[in-house]
């Protein structure tokens, strides 16, 4: 029953959230502050995760590899795959679930328990619109760059692992990355990346925003919105899955 | 002027407001006291809105805060300055931009003129100068004037004041409640003031109401709560020995 209840809580702030802005002067300059606060920020732990990951899928791959009816672009090909298909839009984004999640659902639940949003709402700001959309928005439009940024260096990562370690050539490791190469796998990896970046936030707010106590509520609050946003995303996952790949 | 007829809340089983009345005078310093728990904070939240009131009215110069719809209850609110207990100013901000924070998103005015009305909030609380500090480099008397500044910078009809002088030291306890009566006074607005400072209480209120167990218990001025022995008025205001003898000495010189 509280899952039930809790899901309407949840689309009954959506609700409020996508009604228009006070001022879209201000909704556009919160919007760059929250792609720079949660979008630019994380290139860092992106890249950082991204390259490492991509040379050990390179090198598990290309060190499994014992039999000669396999050939050596398979390598590439793999990597590539692994890495758009899956590694970059879900395992960077249940990582953005940690990061981010814990970021927005803390500083809006931190507002919430020192009654910065009794403030607003005073006001007569629409908080939920002032404080959830710019965050919303820049998640949606940041998020898909922060993977493609990602699928990138976690490429590059398998390369430098391969010649490196002599595992692999630069003709066959490229060779591998351009065979059989589909257009849509990006625009499957790309939608989800929105889907993911919306649920991160929107979930992680909805935690903050309804955080009641204090200090250690917030924490909670936090714990609890990166469990549920992890979840919700590899739900969406398996969804978007069965829908864009066995249609 | 705000009136509240007949206003009850509860939480679950736990009746926290019992058929409240109360009206609170425009241009007067109206007081809500009452030990802690008996519902000052909740009804000022029900007439603010942060609470729904689960029976009554509540109007604002004869307009029903309760029935109205919530895109009007938010142009009302812009009507309203609010200081709470523990300032709310927004953390991420400098004073300047706390204080222009509702000018620039309800009013038309240029940047200079909105930095000419932060100007004269911070001189009106004795900050001047202040604009480039953060909440955080402030001490707890200058981060409850800056949310006067803040409360002020809409001129606002009625102004909410939650324990403003909660964790504050008496000299600038003194200073809090005298600025809380030059601006009622100076924009004739409705001002209510929750506080559990007697010395306020006796100082500034023009309008004293008493909640206890949830009824507002009793209504009347500074000079009346001195004569009056209603004995839960006279335990509750004055309980320790030294407010007794000002009690005392009051009483004679009234």
């Amino acid at each position: 029953m509280k899952i039930i209840s809790q899901l309407g809580k949840y689309f009954m702030m959506l609700w409020i959230v996508f009604s228009k802005p006070d001022k879209f002067k201000v909704f556009w300059k919160r919007t760059f502050e929250e792609i720079q606060l949660i979008g630019i920020n994380s290139l860092p732990i992106v890249a950082l995760m991204s390259v490492f990951m991509g040379a050990v899928i390179a090198l598990q791959t290309a060190s499994n590899m014992d039999t000669p009816w396999l050939p050596e672009y398979t390598i590439g090909y793999i990597t590539r795959s692994s890495t758009i298909l899956e590694f970059s839009p879900t395992i960077i984004s249940l990582i953005l679930a940690g990061k981010v999640g814990s970021n927005v659902s803390s500083e809006i639940g931190m507002m919430r328990v020192t009654e910065q949003i009794d403030a607003l709402e005073i006001m007569g700001v629409n908080s939920l619109t002032y404080l959830v959309l710019p965050k919303i928005t820049a998640a949606i439009v940041f998020f898909p760059i922060l993977i493609m940024f990602s699928m990138g260096l976690s490429i590059l990562g398998g390369w430098i692992s391969l010649i490196a370690s002599g595992l692999s050539s630069t003709d066959s490791y490229v060779f591998g990355l351009r065979s059989f190469f589909k257009v849509s796998d990006i625009t499957y990896a790309l939608s989800k990346t929105v889907v993911f970046g919306f649920l991160i936030v929107s979930i992680s707010s909805f935690y903050g925003y309804y955080t009641r106590g204090g200090a250690l509520d917030v924490g909670k609050s936090s714990t609890q919105a990166v469990v549920s946003s992890s979840i919700a995303i590899l739900l969406a996952n398996f969804f978007i899955t069965q829908m864009f790949l066995l249609k | 002027m705000i009136e509240v007829k007949n206003v009850s809340k509860s939480f679950g089983k736990h009746t926290v407001l019992n058929d409240v009345s109360a009206s609170f005078e425009k241009g007067k310093v109206n007081v809500i006291i009452g030990a802690s728990g008996q519902g000052k904070s909740v009804l000022a939240k029900c007439i603010v809105g942060l609470h729904e009131v689960d029976n009554g009215h509540i109007e604002f110069d004869k307009r029903d805060f309760v029935n109205m719809p919530s895109y009007e209850r938010r142009e009302l609110r812009k009507e309203i300055g609010m200081l709470f207990q523990g300032s709310a100013l927004f953390d991420s901000m400098t004073v300047e931009e706390n204080i222009m924070f509702p000018l620039s998103m309800f009013s038309k005015f240029t940047k200079k003129e909105m930095l000419d009305r932060v100007n004269f909030c911070l001189e009106r609380v004795n900050l001047a100068g202040r604009n480039n500090l953060f909440p955080a480099e402030c001490s707890g008397g200058m981060q409850k004037r800056i949310a006067i500044a803040r409360a002020i910078a809409m001129n606002p009809k009625y102004l909410f004041c939650d324990e403003p002088n909660s964790g504050l030291d008496p000299q600038t306890s003194i200073l809090i409640d005298n600025l809380i009566r030059e601006i009622t006074y100076e924009f004739n607005t409705t001002t209510i003031v929750i506080t559990h400072d007697m010395n306020s209480v006796i100082e500034i209120g023009d309008n004293i109401n008493f909640i206890y167990e949830g009824k507002n218990w009793w209504q009347g001025t500074s000079k009346e709560i001195v004569k009056t022995d209603n004995p839960e008025i006279v335990n509750f205001v004055f309980a320790s020995e030294f407010m007794k003898k000002i009690r005392e000495n009051l009483r004679k010189d009234l």
